[in-house]
């Protein structure tokens, strides 16, 4: 039976983990996500489905826990805020190399460094662009309310087990922090499938399995080069996800994702109001981008404003999007600055109608 | 006798040390953090290396000890202080080199750190706070919290079977032929306060002689994430802490 | 209906709890509901805030930078929040604590003894319930069986025998609530 709660970002996602079936959790502390697995030590999943829950020493055995865990074909996941984000950056690369399934939550905040606990999205570049070493890509989800973070939850688990690839919901600290209606999905089974490509032990009659991201031949690194972008090309193809909020008969256009599409959304509606038509499209899932989308919708407008918690990220998406047919501008506040909606209305109105 | 004939300087009995700023302490009240800061300012003040030392401050409630410290400081990322540290000394093996870390940042993510700097035997000084949780981040638990010790990550009670057990670093750390003086001290009462720096004074004084490690654990309190008064946080640490990790030296040096 | 309201005081004031039992009140009376924490060192004993959000429609922004109503329980949210009103809006302070008053006369002012009320009734714990109770007199958004259901689910269960005292207290809030300003009789 569906379940409706109010909850917290950061626990509806520990609870969403639960009953995505995830075998196993490991984490460890850092503000503003910590709650996560306050809450699953809290709530003890042992007890409800088996799934195991360990406080690591740092973020770097985490998501090597993670590895190990998910090369037997469990469904593992870990979270974490920015600092600790860019410590699984390794981990993650030979996740991506080693193609294992896996689901990586960033509950971001503001950077470079230490920076602020504050909610930012400056770490668009490295979810989507690489952050790791090597060619290597991560499916990113962004919710933008309490509700995707538990539905992306079950989601990401899908996707990542389709393209035994990693997957990155890029959450920030409003939606971790913040308390919405939530309706629960139902309680999905753990992994028990034996893949053929896990550790689970020699059966008889079989070679022994290797997961490894290492290949001493060029050659064959190439060949798995290769795999990985055909992969990488058939994600493209099936997985872009996106909204749009009244770009019927929009003149002009916002671009925005999680939290700050929110804050966006308001202020659209504060734009129409006032007789200024502006649609706003919402990327769900940052890699693969809606590139075509937005080329498709900025055919009808005379200009986008991409208004992202940072100081210009998605923007260069969005631009190639539009390959230079539409003038694209950027409004950001950064370092755990969050823009008003009066500020992006007032953006939009000197840098895209008035410019 | 007028006011100005008491406030006098030979009348003065307490004084705030040169080597710490006025900046107010951010510190819960009752925090041990403060007395400790303050004993390691008092021994660099009294050693006269105020202009020859440099400090490396953790990731955890210390983090802002540089603005405490009157003394060259760096801010290290999570744990990684000792290698920090290290890349100081190597390159200025004149200067008086510490550390003073939290049991989250010294005992799980820089565990490596903190035993390859005492293994090579690095000529710095590490000032260790157990207080056996991590305040910072909102009371978790941490490498050192008790067995069956509540935090928010182990709310009911640090179960060793699948938390695994305290880790006692100071003893641990001892066993490594490159430390050279290594002692668990404490501060919460005037005795303790007068040993423990009298240990980090002697600790600061042999980094002159290029012998190795010195490691000053200082087994500290946090009313905060422990959930109690800070008399109450006191008596909890005689009570408990104190009989898991015994106070007293652990390895002098030879004479 | 939107309500958008933010709750600023000292930490353990009960602000942050005081804008979860509103919006758990809002989802018993079938509302769309958003809380917004301010988080961060600034919560230890220093100042905290939370932004609640009761509305017929789907939420857009979770942080806002105007309320329709300030409820303020010292004085540096009231310094800081006055000026957030909306125009029209509505302001209720705690007198306790209050050493500059609100100077605006575009809005509706409102204040509240809850402190003292709290003193009289054995309890300050009941505090935050008797300024929500005022609250809810001045704009009767919510029915009070909701916020009691509401209340049944922030609290755990051991302490639901707990309850009839907040009810008490949110009576109490209703009829202590004195109005300063209003645009009603301007
Ligand atoms: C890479 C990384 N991971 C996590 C954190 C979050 N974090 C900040 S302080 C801290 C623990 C501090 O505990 P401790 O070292 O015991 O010091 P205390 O606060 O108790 O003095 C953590 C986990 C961080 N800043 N960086
Ligand atoms: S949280 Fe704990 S360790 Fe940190 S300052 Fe407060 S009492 Fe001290």
């Amino acid at each position: 039976m569906k379940e409706l709660r109010l909850m917290k970002g950061n626990e509806a996602l520990a609870e969403a983990a639960i009953r995505a079936g995830a075998d196993a959790y490991f984490g460890y502390p850092i503000t503003p996500q910590s709650e996560v697995i306050e809450y699953l030590m809290r709530e003890d999943p042992a007890r409800r489905t088996g799934m195991q829950v360990l406080q690591a020493e740092s973020e770097i055995a985490a998501i090597n826990m993670v590895y190990g865990a998910a090369a037997c074909g469990k469904k593992a996941i870990t979270s974490s805020s920015s600092p600790g984000i860019s410590l699984k950056m390794e981990g993650i690369s030979y996740i991506a190399g080693a193609e294992l399934p896996c689901v990586v939550v960033n509950v971001v905040r503001g950077g470079p460094g230490l920076g602020t606990i504050q909610p930012s999205q400056s770490d668009y570049f490295q979810a989507v662009k690489g952050g790791g070493h090597g060619d290597y890509k991560l499916i990113v989800l962004a919710p933008a309310t309490v509700q995707e973070s538990v539905d992306f939850v079950k989601l990401a688990f899908e996707l990542a087990f389709k393209y035994r690839n990693p997957v990155m919901i890029l959450s920030d600290g409003i939606i971790g922090q913040m308390m919405e209606k939530v309706e629960l999905f139902e309680q999905q089974p753990r992994s028990t499938h034996e893949y053929e490509w896990a550790t689970v032990g020699k059966k008889e009659g079989r070679d022994s399995v290797i997961v490894t991201s290492l290949q001493l031949q060029s050659e064959e690194q190439e060949k798995v080069n290769l795999r990985l972008q055909a992969k990488y090309r058939e994600v493209e193809k099936n997985e872009v996800r996106f909204e749009t909020y009244e770009c019927e008969d929009a003149e002009y256009l916002f671009a925005a994702f999680g939290s700050c599409a929110r804050i966006t959304r308001k202020a659209m509606e504060m734009a129409r109001a006032r007789g200024i038509r502006v649609g706003l499209i919402r990327p769900q899932t940052l890699y693969p981008f809606p590139y075509d989308d937005i080329r498709r919708l900025s055919e009808k407008v005379k200009g986008i404003l991409t208004v992202e918690m940072n100081a210009g990220q998605m923007i260069e998406d969005v631009r190639l999007a539009v390959c230079g047919e539409t003038p694209v501008e950027h409004f950001g506040r950064f370092g755990g600055m969050i823009p008003s909606p009066d500020e992006i209305l007032e953006a939009l109105e000197q840098k895209i109608i008035g410019g | 006798m007028s006011e100005n004939n008491i406030i006098c300087h030979d009348n003065l009995v307490y004084d705030k040390t040169r080597v710490m700023t006025d900046k107010v302490l951010h510190y819960c009240p009752g925090c041990g953090h403060g007395t400790a800061h303050r004993i390691l300012a008092e021994a660099i003040d009294e050693l006269g290396i105020q202009g020859e030392t440099i400090g490396v401050a953790p990731v955890g409630c210390s983090v802002l000890a540089y603005y405490y410290f009157d003394v060259d400081m760096q801010e290290a990322a999570h744990g990684r202080a000792p290698a920090v540290a290290t890349g100081i000394r190597r390159v200025m093996p004149e200067k008086y080199v510490f550390t003073y870390q939290g049991d989250g940042d010294l005992a799980a993510i820089g565990t490596a750190e903190t035993i390859h700097a005492c293994n090579r035997g690095e000529n710095i000084l590490i000032v260790f706070i157990n207080n056996g949780i991590y305040g910072m981040t909102g009371g978790q638990m941490a490498p050192t919290t008790l067995p069956g010790m509540k935090s928010s990550t182990s709310p009911r009670g640090r179960d060793t079977s699948t938390m695994g057990n305290p880790l006692k670093m100071t003893e641990l750390v001892a066993q490594l032929p490159g430390t050279y003086f290594v002692t668990r001290q404490a501060v919460h009462a005037p005795a303790n306060v007068r040993k423990a720096k009298r240990a980090i004074k002697k600790a600061l004084d042999y980094q002159k002689l290029n012998k190795g490690t010195c490691f000053v654990e200082i087994v500290s309190n946090c009313p905060s994430g422990w959930k109690m008064t800070p008399t109450q946080s006191n008596k909890w640490m005689e009570e408990n802490m104190f009989p898991f990790y015994p106070l007293g030296d652990i390895k002098v040096p030879e004479k | 209906m939107t309500e958008e309201i933010i709750i600023a005081g000292f930490g353990g004031q009960g602000v942050l709890s005081m804008g979860q039992i509103l919006c758990y009140s809002g989802v018993m009376q079938g509302k769309e509901v958003s809380w917004m924490p301010s988080y961060g060192p600034e919560m230890r004993g220093g100042t905290a805030n939370c932004t609640a959000i009761i509305s017929d429609r789907q939420i857009s922004s979770p942080v806002l930078n105007t309320f329709d109503t300030a409820i303020v329980l010292n004085q540096p949210s009231l310094d800081k929040f006055e000026a957030a009103v909306k125009p029209g809006g509505l302001l209720i302070y705690e007198e306790n604590g209050i050493t500059r008053k609100p100077e605006r006369t575009d809005i509706n002012v409102f204040s509240i003894t809850a402190y003292d009320e709290s003193v009289r009734m054995n309890n300050t714990k009941v505090f935050n319930m008797i300024v929500i109770g005022g609250f809810l007199k001045v704009r009767p958004i919510i029915e009070l069986e909701n916020v009691i259901k509401g209340l049944e689910k922030v609290l755990p269960e051991r302490y639901h025998h707990l309850i009839p005292l907040n009810k008490k207290a949110i009576h109490q809030g209703m009829e202590i609530i004195k109005e300063r300003h209003s645009l009603n009789q301007a």
